[in-house]
């Protein structure tokens, strides 16, 4: 019960900071908002028993990523107020519409399907973790070197061409 | 009841208490070591031989008029401060002082808390001090705090990344994340880390100077340059958080050092049975004992050297640290395998 | 080796090994050579190009799964790393001049091409959610950058913020999707995921997370309404790319999506086939009555290449084996077909003409004749007309269409083709009637003529004597997983 209240507290938390993020006009307290709520995704993660993903969430995202966003954010647009939205082909209504209307199905959708018992699929998901003894740290290490080496891999690969790609593309003088 | 709340909470008054009074005479010791270098005397009048001076200086700061620049982002300039002081602060949760002690019949560990990812929680900790130092410069709406900030963050992300390549190799040596295991390690290895990790710990200091912004690489506060630094616009209580919090991250600093490279707690040739007279000194004393030999050096190399130029700065980072350290990373993985 | 692991493991998947070497070499080459020796780096990828199709030749019967279920070694990936290969072969030596033209880094270049045709591997050969988006996410990431690659150009830039924000978008979408499978079945298995879901009970979550996928997926094969990227990006990326683009990425998308729909979630077809039919329909529809009004030859073939995407959902619709042939078969031909029109397009692009509105080609038939009747053979081809290959493909996916019970289906692709006729003979109006444009003479170097030359003859040979294709084709739709069964029932 307590795990539920603590559950649904944070969730509505990162929900709100998500909102945040996207109708704040400025954009260093839009990036600010974005760290809080990486920082509450970090909780929802310490309470699953995840607190190795829960660090690598904070280190990465909230200790890296955001920083370079709020430098990018510095360098470019240091005295302009934030812009506002005049174009004439922005179809605020009809985007603000079919956004309602798919929000409106969703939850249906999962108010309807929440009836319904899934909870099979949770405890196989589980299982699969559960045969690794260890910490948490050991069971994604075992996870990610043997069962998922390759895209481990792939993903190293994947990485070297995010980094060629932004000094091909941010180099002056090639 | 008492073992699950009371005792740890006791224990972060303590705890807390003890750092934040540790920053303070940390400043007058810079002081005085200062002007020990320089033949001076340093601060004498308040108290023998300046010994209240730290008192006198919160004082000043309590009682000064609190500042916030016009135009300044009011709800981030008062959130910066606090958002450097904070991380610099919890990371103190697992650095352990020694191991478990009797008080009062009760075996209560001089930590607060264990976890099996103990180095991570310190690494992600740490880099989200760097907010308060980028926010602040830019939330002060002033061109030099501005300036400055961007050069403490990008010092900081930089070393960052060499830093955390050298816990890395500290990681695959003790075989594990958490802090006390890495201590204990080191007893079973009968062993300091530093002397199988001499180029870590090189790499390790190097960075910590570096992303505690302390000379050599003092750019973002470099005054002549910088008018200050990031927290020119600063006054006051606000200033006295960034200045505390940068003392404080020189004692995590010098403790997560103590704690991976000098053994921690232990004391020294902890495998030497012919010393084991030494164990009559309590633990936690020899951790703080080496604790201040690192802050002694942090303070020495203040006093000793001038100031690296920004760009050799980050040549220093980038082409010199992270390559040593990567590949330190991967002879350290070699020789674990092969030994 | 970690436990578990045996050298099995590492043969299995010896092509993108060789691939994955390969483009660090060509880093490695780029940074030893000289910059006027840079021409030694096209060599160098056609090189590793060509070694790693031998190293994928062996494949051709096996048919096997490899790193503890992560990659099925079969007959479809076999076909589709062909295809891959195949489509970057012919890319790499239509680019070597062009690059020369506008001045480009050709080893970040090369190695990108490289990389993005190792995600299209993994793409074709990733059986588990998570193999599939990283070779997904490692092709998409190559062709952000690609598309910017022209830095001076305006239009390169913007093709390569709008693909970025659009892919990425669309890469989330589809990655909540596929969190929600995951969700519901506890496995991100492929295979199992089949086996799970088909024995519960129908939840409705899990038409949410089938519609986010379709609208992922459908953004990477550019079929409407999720195209707004394509004409756009294929105007402002540079002219190979955009070949590379439509061609490889268009290819391997569909084979993520025949994996993740035949062999994941065949007892949902009766979802999904009304939702790709629809796709089908609008994309056929809209992409060609779009392309009528194209004065930019990219745009054209961006629009056309929508089109096409429809006309190969059709082969998803039929979901049946010999559907699932046809797309195969057309996939190939189209990597001739779309690849030898772009090749004609960057011949056209020289030092003073920018090479891709209509009317640069007027009169090419006068100035070089040998291009003109390629680009004619490669537009009939597209707009499927009788003795060229375009017309076996088309075929087959209308047929396949018919033998499923989807007759309209197939009356609208006929309807629709014959409106595409109408722009691709325009192309060849421009080339005979009009006068000769003006600008510097066009010359083609000899890998420019090799990848026409390659273009037309798979183009020209398939269209008369396609039966070889087509028996490797229905051999490697055998092993995707569900239709297998109706395979012996067919027959040309």
């Amino acid at each position: 019960m307590a795990e539920a209240i603590v559950f649904y507290g944070l969730a509505a938390l990162i929900l709100g900071f998500a909102v945040l993020v996207i109708s704040t006009r400025n954009t260093v307290h839009s990036a600010l908002y974005l760290v809080v709520n990486f920082l509450l995704v970090a909780m929802l993660y310490v309470m699953l028993g995840a607190e190795f993903l829960a660090a690598i969430q904070v280190l990465v995202y909230a200790g890296g990523i955001v920083v370079l966003y709020l430098f990018v954010v510095m360098l470019v647009n240091l005295k302009r107020p934030p812009e506002t939205h005049q174009d004439p082909r922005r179809q605020t209504r009809l985007g603000l519409a079919l956004a309602s209307a798919l929000l409106a199905e969703l939850a249906a959708i999962i108010v309807y399907s929440a009836t319904g018992e899934s909870a099979p699929a949770a405890t196989a998901a589980a299982a699969a973790g559960a045969d690794i003894a260890g910490g948490n740290v050991e069971q994604i290490g075992m996870l990610l070197y043997t069962n998922y080496l390759i895209p481990f891999e792939v993903a190293s690969m994947l990485l070297l061409v995010a980094m060629i790609g932004a000094i091909v593309l941010a180099k002056r003088e090639l | 009841m008492v073992d699950a709340i009371v005792i740890p909470l006791l224990k972060i008054v303590i705890l807390l208490n003890a750092v934040l009074v540790a920053v303070s005479y940390l400043v007058l010791l810079e002081r005085k070591v200062i002007a020990f270098v320089q033949s001076r005397l340093g601060p004498m009048r308040v108290g023998p031989h300046g010994i209240l001076q730290p008192i006198a200086d919160a004082v000043k700061l309590m009682t000064k008029e609190d500042i916030t620049p016009a135009r300044a982002d009011r709800w981030v300039f008062t959130a910066a401060p606090i958002m450097v002081m904070v991380p610099a602060l919890i990371v103190f949760a697992v650095i352990p002082f020694g191991p478990e002690v009797e008080l009062f019949g009760r075996s209560v560990p001089l930590y607060i808390t264990d976890i099996n990812i103990g180095l991570l929680y310190i690494v992600s900790v740490a880099s989200l001090g760097v907010y308060g130092i980028i926010l602040g410069g830019w939330a002060s709406n002033s061109k030099y705090p501005l300036l400055s900030s961007l050069r403490a963050s990008a010092q900081l992300i930089s070393y960052e990344v060499a830093v955390t390549m050298t816990l890395v190799s500290m990681i695959l040596m003790a075989g594990t994340l958490s802090m006390v295991g890495i201590v204990e390690s080191q007893r079973d290895a009968s062993l300091w880390f530093i002397f199988a990790q001499p180029v870590a710990f090189a790499i390790f200091f190097i960075g910590g100077l570096a992303e505690t912004n302390r000379a050599p690489f003092d750019m973002p506060e470099a005054e002549q340059e910088l008018t200050g630094g990031f927290h020119t616009e600063y006054s006051g209580m606000r200033f006295a958080l960034f200045f505390l919090a940068e003392y404080a991250n020189m004692i995590v600093i010098s403790s997560v050092a103590t704690t991976l490279f000098l053994g921690g707690y232990l004391r020294p040739f902890p495998g030497v049975e012919g010393l084991a007279f030494l164990d009559l000194i309590p633990a936690w004393s020899w951790f703080v004992l080496k604790t201040f030999v690192f802050l002694y050096v942090f303070l020495w190399i203040r006093a000793t050297l001038p100031r690296y130029r920004y760009d050799q700065l980050m040549r220093l980072g980038w082409k010199v640290l992270i390559p040593i350290a990567i590949g330190n990373v991967v002879v350290t993985g070699v020789a674990k395998v092969l030994l | 080796m970690p436990a578990g692991f045996s050298a099995a493991d590492f043969y299995n998947i010896l092509p993108e090994l060789v691939l994955t070497g390969g483009a660090l070499l060509v880093l490695i080459v780029d940074v030893l050579t000289a910059r006027q020796q840079r021409g030694l780096l096209a060599w160098v990828t056609l090189g590793v190009l060509v070694a790693t199709l031998l190293a994928l030749l062996p494949f051709s019967d096996v048919n096997t799964v490899a790193s503890r279920g992560l990659l099925a070694i079969d007959g479809f990936a076999f076909f589709f790393k062909l295809v891959f290969l195949l489509t970057a072969l012919v890319t790499v030596l239509m680019s070597s001049s062009y690059i020369e033209v506008e001045g480009l880094r050709a080893g970040e270049y090369y190695f990108l091409i490289l990389c993005a045709t190792l995600g299209m591997m993994f793409m074709a050969s990733g059986i588990d959610l998570i193999t599939i988006f990283i070779g997904l996410e490692t092709m998409a990431v190559a062709f952000y950058i690609l598309a910017g690659f022209l830095k001076p150009n305006r239009r390169s830039n913007e093709a390569a913020v709008k693909y970025f924000l659009l892919g990425a978008f669309s890469l989330g979408l589809l990655l909540y999707g596929m969190s929600i499978l995951y969700g519901l079945s506890g496995t991100t298995n492929v295979r199992e995921l089949a086996t799970v879901l088909a024995s519960q009970e129908r939840n409705a979550l899990l038409i949410v997370g089938l519609v986010m996928v379709v609208a992922g997926i459908g953004f990477k094969i550019a079929a409407v309404p999720f195209h707004m990227w394509a004409p756009d990006v294929y105007e402002g990326a540079p002219t190979p790319v955009t070949a590379f683009l439509s061609v490889g990425s268009k290819a391997a998308s569909f084979a993520m999506l025949l994996r993740l729909f035949m062999e994941g979630l065949p007892f949902l077809a009766d979802m999904w086939q009304p939702m790709f039919w629809v796709l089908a329909v609008m994309s056929m529809t809209v992409g060609n009555l779009a392309a009528l009004t194209q004065s930019n030859i990219k745009r054209m073939l961006a629009y056309s290449s929508i089109a096409h995407a429809g006309y190969l959902l059709i082969g998803v619709v039929a979901n049946s084996s010999r559907g699932v042939t046809a797309m195969m078969i057309y996939l190939l031909l189209y990597v001739f077909m779309q690849l030898g029109a772009f090749a004609v397009v960057v011949m056209l692009r020289r030092q003073d003409v920018a090479g891709d509105e209509l009317k640069d080609l007027s009169g090419l038939y006068f100035r070089y004749p040998t291009a003109a009747v390629a680009m004619l053979f490669f537009m009939l081809s597209l707009g499927g007309l009788p003795p060229t290959a375009g017309f076996m493909g088309k075929f087959w996916l209308f047929s396949a269409a018919i033998e499923s019970g989807f007759i309209w289906l197939a009356v609208i692709g006929v309807l629709n083709s014959a409106v595409s006729l109408y722009y691709y003979i325009r192309v060849v109006v421009f080339m005979w009637m009009k006068e000769e444009a003006l600008g510097s003479p066009i010359v083609a170097s000899p890998s420019m003529a090799v990848a026409l030359t390659v273009a037309l003859a798979g183009a020209v040979v398939f269209g008369v004597y396609p039966r070889p294709l087509f028996e490797l084709a229905q051999e490697s739709a055998q092993s995707i997983g569900g239709v297998a069964a109706a395979v012996s029932a067919l027959s040309f």
